[in-house]
């Protein structure tokens, strides 16, 4: 079956983003297809690859993105709630003149056309939020 | 069109404390260019959105709720409200901004978009749904 | 039918009351992260779960009530699953809503 995940908070502060990777691990698992997980809300945070938590605590970013290399995983950061709150990679930097970027790798930012999307292509869409 | 399906955004959060109203209705506006059979159900603190007299000025935030008075033009023309979650906050459909569309087949008449439900009603709605987006 | 996710306590705001008026007779509920605090045996709501569980299924995932150490706690016939049971519920159901 086909699974889209919506992660809508960031990783920390809340567990949700949490609960969507266990989910999606465990989905992969059963032989389950993840067509794509979408951060939106401050769930972009969760791709941040500056994210420096403490040594003996879990690395939420870096689990997206080794999750992602492992299963070919589709990582869809929102544009425009990237862009409120300051998720950018080296292309949209350039374009809105700022002097970093920050995207963590396996993440890509594109539209909300992709959460729509992924609505309509996917058997299940399953909303991690606050 | 096998491609169609339904979709229901349930909106239960309150305007302006928070931002996923304002972005949920981002998706919505979004979601519409893709021809889908689209409703929108606002219930508990969401009817909040859709409250007449909003004015933003004082919070220097933008007032986004004319917004919703706009969806009509995107063929979005089923707007649930649920009744107990109006009762619970002492308020009346004519509390709510007039939201309408007009109906091309009924020589483009001016109709209410506002269906206000109970929560039997809810239960059958969510359940004859494809998709569930909840903010 | 729907599976329903809560992840709020029923003691700090309405996701649970919301789910429980509003869900089908024959859907599941499945309660997560700080949602489990709504399968504790004894407390304020364990009524209105338990009326509730003639009509629709409830679940809890175990993962989240021993991390609150509320494992032990839970009123009878709520069925604990892990995240694997959670994905299983997902496909069993045909869609899922979450009362965030």
């Amino acid at each position: 079956m086909k699974f889209t995940i919506q992660v809508n908070e960031g990783p920390y502060q809340h567990q949700s983003s949490d609960t969507a990777y266990q989910f999606t691990r465990a989905a992969l698992e059963a032989g389950h297809e993840i067509f794509r997980v979408f951060f939106y809300h401050d769930g972009v945070n969760n791709a941040t690859r500056l994210t420096t938590p403490p040594q003996d605590d879990r690395n939420v970013v870096t689990r997206w993105s080794e999750l992602a290399e492992k299963h070919n995983l589709d990582l869809v950061v929102c544009v425009a709630a990237a862009q409120r709150r300051g998720i950018a990679d080296a292309d949209e930097s350039k374009r809105n003149g700022k002097d970093a970027d920050n995207l963590a790798p396996g993440f890509r930012i594109s539209g909300l056309g992709q959460l729509i999307e992924g609505g309509i292509q996917s058997d299940r869409l399953v909303v991690f939020g606050d | 069109m096998s491609d169609t399906k339904k979709f229901l955004y349930v909106n239960r959060k309150a305007p302006y404390g928070t931002i996923y109203a304002l972005e949920s209705l981002e998706v919505v506006l979004i979601g519409a260019a893709f021809e889908q059979d689209v409703q929108l159900l606002f219930m508990d603190d969401g009817v909040f959105q859709i409250a007449k007299g909003q004015d933003t000025k004082g919070i220097e935030n933008k007032n986004f709720s004319p917004t919703y008075t706009a969806l009509g033009d995107y063929e979005i023309t089923k707007m649930y409200v649920s009744q107990e979650s109006l009762d619970e906050r002492g308020l009346t459909i004519d509390d709510l901004m007039p939201l309408t569309y007009e109906d091309e087949d009924d020589d483009w008449a001016e109709k209410s978009s506002i269906i206000v439900v109970n929560n039997a009603e809810i239960a059958a709605l969510m359940e004859e749904q494809d998709v569930v987006l909840s903010f | 039918m729907m599976l329903h996710t809560v992840n709020k306590s029923p003691f700090e705001k309405n996701s649970l009351n919301s789910c429980l008026n509003c869900a089908a007779e024959g859907s599941t509920i499945l309660l997560i992260e700080d949602g489990v605090y709504g399968a504790l045996k004894g407390s304020s709501i364990a009524d209105k779960v338990q009326a509730a569980m003639g009509k629709v299924t409830v679940c809890a995932l175990g993962p989240d009530l021993a991390a609150r150490g509320i494992a032990d706690k839970v009123i009878d016939g709520i069925k604990v699953v892990d995240y694997a049971g959670f994905v299983a519920l997902s496909v069993e159901n045909d869609k899922v809503q979450a009362w965030l």
